[in-house]
């Protein structure tokens, strides 16, 4: 685990915000030089800490008015039937996340949809015929908000 | 609306943020000047919004992730906004989502291990305002985490 001084959280905290700072605009920000400021990016990286970027698109203007969270539970268990599982979830388009949970469900899954009639065809034809599917609930996104973290 | 050429342009982009836009071009079948005019289009409409690092919140000592869904006691007329309110004072809260569905509201919170969830649960998730009903999913594993539109 790597140690964090209060100048690396306010880079993650700049970072989480906007990935594309370079290190000159990070260091002018939080009093740094540029070559300062990336060593520090690059021991972060290096550590795994920083993994990557994600693009953020607004969903609703690119036509995907509709965000449904999934609970899944297999209806049949065993290593096979995980492994099947998981890669016929993962290759859906319409699928963003699949993540593998204890409690109520098996699976926890993100979908997307242009509106109710399309989540409902993906439902039908790509959710309920995966391999092992079981009971399926289904809550539909209103609205998201992501935080900052502990940082 | 967008065209091909925009939404391969975001595809590549999907799948690369980092790419220079010398690179995204020849990707997508562009020359420069078109992609950076494309891409300046998509961010002064708003569809393009940003780019966001990723912190791999296990790097930094979190082992435990936890989806809390809670259903809220709906007889307070403000219980949503009261909830939320205080749900985003709690650090190791990440996302907070609403839903239409059996789940009022989703929580997805960090902790550095099983005890200290245990104390966060006790002390700050417990004790959040309006609730009626709480489900916890412990993640185990992220199967597929790109979060990306199938565009």
């Amino acid at each position: 685990m790597i140690d964090l001084d209060e100048t690396d959280r306010q880079i993650l905290r700049a970072l989480r915000q906007d990935a594309s700072l370079s290190a000159g605009e990070l260091g002018r920000r939080f009093g740094l030089s540029q070559p300062a400021c990336w060593r520090r990016v690059k021991r972060l990286t290096e550590a795994g800490v920083l993994t990557g970027r994600r693009l953020v698109l607004d969903r609703e203007a690119l036509g995907f008015g509709v965000t449904v969270f999934l609970g899944v539970k297999l209806a049949t268990k065993g290593r096979v039937s995980l492994d099947e599982f998981e890669r016929a979830a993962s290759a859906i388009p319409e699928v963003q996340t699949v993540e593998h949970v204890l409690g109520l469900f098996d699976y926890r899954i993100r979908v997307v949809a242009r509106d109710l009639p399309d989540f409902e065809r993906v439902l039908r034809r790509r959710i309920m015929t995966l391999p092992g599917a079981g009971n399926v609930e289904a809550n539909v996104m209103l609205s998201e908000e992501r935080l900052p973290g502990p940082l | 609306m967008l065209d091909d050429l925009d939404r391969r342009l975001l595809r590549q982009l999907q799948s690369d943020p980092e790419l220079g836009t010398a690179a995204l071009a020849e990707a997508a079948g562009t020359t420069p000047a078109v992609c950076s005019r494309r891409l300046a289009r998509m961010r002064d409409r708003g569809i393009l919004r940003g780019q966001e690092a990723v912190i791999d919140w296990h790097r930094l000592g979190y082992a435990v992730h936890v989806s809390l869904r809670f259903t809220l006691d709906k007889t307070h007329t403000n219980a949503f906004d009261v909830f939320i309110r205080e749900a985003r004072k709690v650090p190791e809260v990440l996302e907070i989502q609403t839903f239409l569905g059996g789940v009022d509201v989703r929580l997805a919170m960090i902790a550095r291990d099983m005890a200290h969830y245990q104390h966060l649960y006790r002390s700050r998730i417990l004790t959040l305002p309006h609730i009626a009903d709480i489900e916890a999913l412990v993640h185990v594993a992220s199967i597929k985490d790109e979060e990306a539109l199938p565009l």
